[in-house]
C-alpha cells in the first residue's frame, strides 16, 4: 500500500469568465491536481500556464487576472481543498 | 437586504418608493443611476453585453452592502444590476440609500458604488460597427475603491 500522507490530491472545477473564457474557448473544466505540499491558487495557474499556447498568454506574468475560490475573492496563495471551484477572471468592469 | 441581478429594466420611481414606505425614521434617499454611454473613448457605441458570475455575483453585492452597514448609519439599501443586452441610454445599475439624514446616506451610496466597480464579477463588452471589444478596468476605479 502507497504512502500517500504526504501528497495532496484534490479534484478542483474551474470556470473562466469574460475574457478568458473567450480566449480559452471553454468556460470551465474539471481538474485533478496532485502534489506533495498544499495545492493553491497559484499552483493551478502555474499547471494551466504550461500548457502554452492561449493558457500561456492569458495567464503570463504581468497579465491582470483575478481568482475567487466558491464564490469568494481569493489571493493566489488560496490553499485549495478538494471540491472547490476556483473562478479565474480579468479584472471587473461593472457598474 | 435587497440585491438584485436581472435582465430586465427597472422603475426607480417604483424602488424608490417602495424604499420610502420602509421606515418611518428616513430623512434622506440618496441613489445612484449608471447608464449605457453612447461613446466609448470616442467610438460611437451600438450595445453592450453585460456578462456576470451566476453565484458569486449576488453573493458578492451582498458582502458589499454589509460593508456599508457597517461604515455608515444606513437604514436600507437596494442594489440592482443588470446583465445581458443593453443599448445606449439604458439603465445599468440603481444603488439606492435610506438614512436619517443626507451625509450618511451620500457617503453609502457612493461608498457601494465604488466598491461594486471594482469587487462585482461585472464584465461589459461593447458593441461598435467594426466588432466587439471587453471593456478595460480604469486605474481610477481602484483609486476611487482604496479612497474609502
Amino acid at each position: 500500500m502507497p504512502d500517500t500522507s504526504l501528497s495532496t490530491r484534490v479534484t478542483v472545477r474551474i470556470v473562466y469568465l469574460a475574457r478568458l473564457r473567450e480566449a480559452l474557448g471553454m468556460p470551465g473544466e474539471t481538474l485533478e491536481v496532485e502534489g506533495d505540499r498544499a495545492i493553491t491558487v497559484d499552483t493551478i495557474v502555474g499547471l494551466l500556464r504550461a500548457r502554452g499556447g492561449a493558457w500561456a498568454d492569458v495567464l503570463a506574468a504581468g497579465r491582470a487576472v483575478r481568482f475567487a475560490v466558491n464564490h469568494r475573492v481569493a489571493a493566489p496563495a488560496h490553499v485549495i481543498a478538494d471540491g472547490d471551484e476556483v473562478a479565474i477572471f480579468p479584472p471587473v468592469t461593472g457598474g | 437586504m435587497p440585491v438584485r441581478v436581472q435582465t430586465g429594466d427597472f422603475d426607480i420611481g417604483v424602488e424608490i418608493g417602495r424604499l420610502r414606505a420602509s421606515g418611518r425614521g428616513i430623512g434622506a434617499i440618496a441613489s445612484f443611476i449608471g447608464t449605457v454611454r453612447e461613446f466609448s473613448d470616442a467610438a460611437a457605441i451600438t450595445g453592450m453585453t453585460l456578462e456576470h458570475y451566476p453565484g458569486m455575483t449576488e453573493r458578492a453585492l451582498e458582502d458589499i452592502v454589509t460593508e456599508a452597514r457597517s461604515r455608515f448609519d444606513i437604514g436600507d439599501a437596494l442594489v440592482i444590476h443588470r446583465v445581458g443586452a443593453l443599448s445606449p441610454g439604458d439603465q445599468i445599475v440603481l444603488v439606492a440609500v435610506t438614512s436619517a439624514h443626507r451625509g450618511e446616506a451620500f457617503d453609502a451610496c457612493e461608498f457601494i458604488m465604488d466598491w461594486l466597480k471594482t469587487r462585482a464579477p461585472f464584465w461589459k463588452k461593447e458593441r461598435l460597427p467594426e466588432g466587439e471589444r471587453w471593456v478595460e478596468a480604469r486605474a481610477s476605479d481602484d483609486e476611487a475603491a482604496q479612497r474609502w
